[in-house]
């Protein structure tokens, strides 16, 4: 994998090399070379196999990191591009030209982490919650708490929820406290 | 196995008329196309999906998967908890096999941390994950002759599966969530008389393979209903990311056991069954021999499994343990094929991001859309199931 990297690390600006294990290495590249240095992967290294594409929200630093993660069958190897973008605008350019699957995955991540991949299949289209009208909820500002709070009814709980207090109550009901 | 070549293949070179991507024109007002919604029942083997199909006739024009009605947030929930009460939670991903879940979670786990699970402990982790196969494998595989209405096997696959769920239970406290892997190993070692009782269940169960052979594999209609039906094309395999069984009846030897050993595969004797016809039948027939080789693999394992040793390595309290700044990937092998978990950690208690990568987001989605095309209606039911879909792992 080092000699890979090595060989195209000035072409595609790739910075941030780390190494998590022997077959697994995490690089990150700037959002106009990503897809492609991916396709470059797919097509001249061999890393056929598209294992995941996945959004972590940074909202300190006010970006999203994409993470496309490939394998290669033959070298057995993953490796874990990520990318940066703002939070803001959040869009992305799509993949869905590589490998079919992509475009449920970038689908999901405009659902939600409302980050858009124009032209992608099919994008705009819910993927899991139908008639949402939240922000996107996996989002970290998202409050699931709070968001459930106000949605559903509040539900009453029980009258007491020590047990010593409820048997007394219970077992001897006219004695006093 | 001889291909069935007398399955009639209609002429859609005028019809339906497709647009210039590809697609068909369809209008519903023109009252030649039906719509038709199968699920979200629950249909017994595979889970609450939805299929919005286009029929023409009885034939499929157009198909959609609509997920959503097991969506839960895990993931999202799972940001708000400390990495033990991830466990409870992280194992309802995939109901029927959910020692995946554990396994991927504890070791994404220790792969930011750094820990090394004894000896022992990856040795039960091994049979754990080996027996979650075999319980699935023992509802699927007879589970495709139910789909065309041929139930019995089913009922056979059932009863072995519970006399599986008993070890489990036995081993674990439970049947179907165990929480018995954590980070850092296993909850125990295995119970007196546990291996003398299994080698009993396997004897059943190597029974129950010879009996489904005669019942379903041998069976003229079962044949005629699942050989050439549901073709995968090879080339499809890395352009849809499909994994497992469906890629291994396709031709391609990818087995993450084999390809990337964890825990004690490396130590132990296998060779992944490979077909090539990738219809039904030969999806079928994988699994099939991929039960026979899980229990081998169980008779390997009790052989080499150690009685006694440490099962747990020693780690923080869990109820204030930060786990270092990265991120990693982890997969081991489900019944269904490649499963994996992404997880980031921030440096707190808590994770920043887990996802997991089940092979039913693929398989039931871009593929199955795929697949279903042209297909005959009575045909749907087994071409989902021979995919072996799981919606909850699509959803999470």
């Amino acid at each position: 994998m080092k000699n890979i990297i090595q060989d195209i690390q000035k072409r595609f600006n790739i910075s941030d090399i780390i190494e998590q294990q022997e077959k697994l290495t995490f690089i990150t590249v700037n959002k106009e070379l990503a897809i492609a240095l991916i396709t470059h992967f797919r097509d001249i290294e061999g890393f056929s196999h598209f294992v995941l594409l996945s959004a972590v929200d940074w909202i300190e630093s006010n970006q999203f990191q994409l993470t496309y993660i490939l394998n290669s069958p033959t070298r057995k190897m993953d490796i874990g591009i990520r990318v940066f973008i703002d939070r803001e605008t959040a869009t992305m350019d799509s993949a869905h030209h590589l490998w079919e699957q992509v475009a449920t995955y970038q689908r999901e991540l405009k659902e939600m982490f409302g980050i858009d991949f124009p032209g992608s299949p099919r994008v705009d289209e819910s993927f899991i919650l139908e008639g949402w009208d939240n922000i996107p909820p996996m989002r970290r500002d998202f409050d699931t708490l709070k968001y459930s709070q106000e949605t559903f009814f509040p539900r009453e709980g029980r009258e007491t929820n020590d047990p010593t207090e409820f048997m007394k109550k219970k077992l001897y009901p006219n004695e006093e406290k | 196995m001889k291909k069935n070549n007398t399955i009639w293949q209609p002429d859609r070179s005028k019809y339906p008329e497709i647009d210039k991507n590809g697609k068909p024109i369809i209008d519903l007002k023109s009252h030649k196309y039906t719509k038709l919604w199968q699920g979200p029942n629950h249909p017994g083997v595979t889970g609450n999906m939805s299929l919005e199909l286009t029929l023409s006739g009885d034939e499929i024009v157009d198909a959609k998967t609509h997920v959503g009605y097991l969506h839960r947030g895990f993931e999202k929930l799972m940001e708000r908890r400390l990495y033990i009460q991830c466990f409870p939670t992280c194992i309802r991903m995939c109901v029927p096999e959910a020692d995946s879940n554990e396994y991927v979670l504890a070791a994404c786990i220790e792969d930011l941390t750094g820990i090394e699970v004894p000896e022992a402990a990856s040795w039960i982790r091994t049979l754990i994950l080996e027996m979650a196969r075999l319980q699935v494998l023992l509802r699927t595989v007879p589970g495709q002759a139910s789909t065309l209405s041929l139930g019995m096997g089913s009922q056979w696959g059932m009863y072995l599966r519970d006399l599986i769920l008993d070890r489990f239970e036995e081993l674990t406290g439970g049947r179907i969530y165990h929480m018995f892997i954590i980070p850092g190993g296993v909850r125990g070692l295995l119970p007196g008389g546990f291996k003398q009782r299994m080698e009993e269940n396997l004897k059943k169960i190597e029974e129950f393979v010879d009996k489904i052979e005669d019942l379903i594999f041998t069976n003229a209609i079962f044949k005629k209903r699942t050989i050439g039906i549901g073709y995968i094309d090879p080339s499809l395999v890395d352009k849809y990311g499909i994994v497992g069984p469906n890629a291994r009846a396709a031709g391609y030897n990818r087995d993450v056991r084999k390809d990337y050993p964890y825990l004690k595969y490396n130590e132990l004797d296998f060779e992944p069954y490979v077909a090539h016809d990738s219809d039904i039948f030969t999806r079928s027939q994988v699994r099939k021999h991929d039960l026979i080789q899980t229990v081998d693999l169980i008779r390997q394992i009790m052989a080499k499994i150690p009685e006694k040793g440490e099962v747990r390595a020693k780690t923080p309290n869990v109820l204030h343990w930060k786990i270092p700044k990265g991120e990693t990937y982890q997969r081991s092998e489900s019944s269904r094929g490649e499963y994996g978990m992404y997880m980031v950690s921030d440096g707190s208690k808590y994770p920043r991001r887990i996802n997991l990568r089940g092979p039913s987001y693929t398989h039931a989605v871009s593929l199955l859309e795929k697949l279903l095309i042209n297909a005959n209606i009575a045909d749907v039911h087994s071409i989902m199931v021979s995919l072996q879909t799981c919606p909850p792992e699509i959803e999470r």
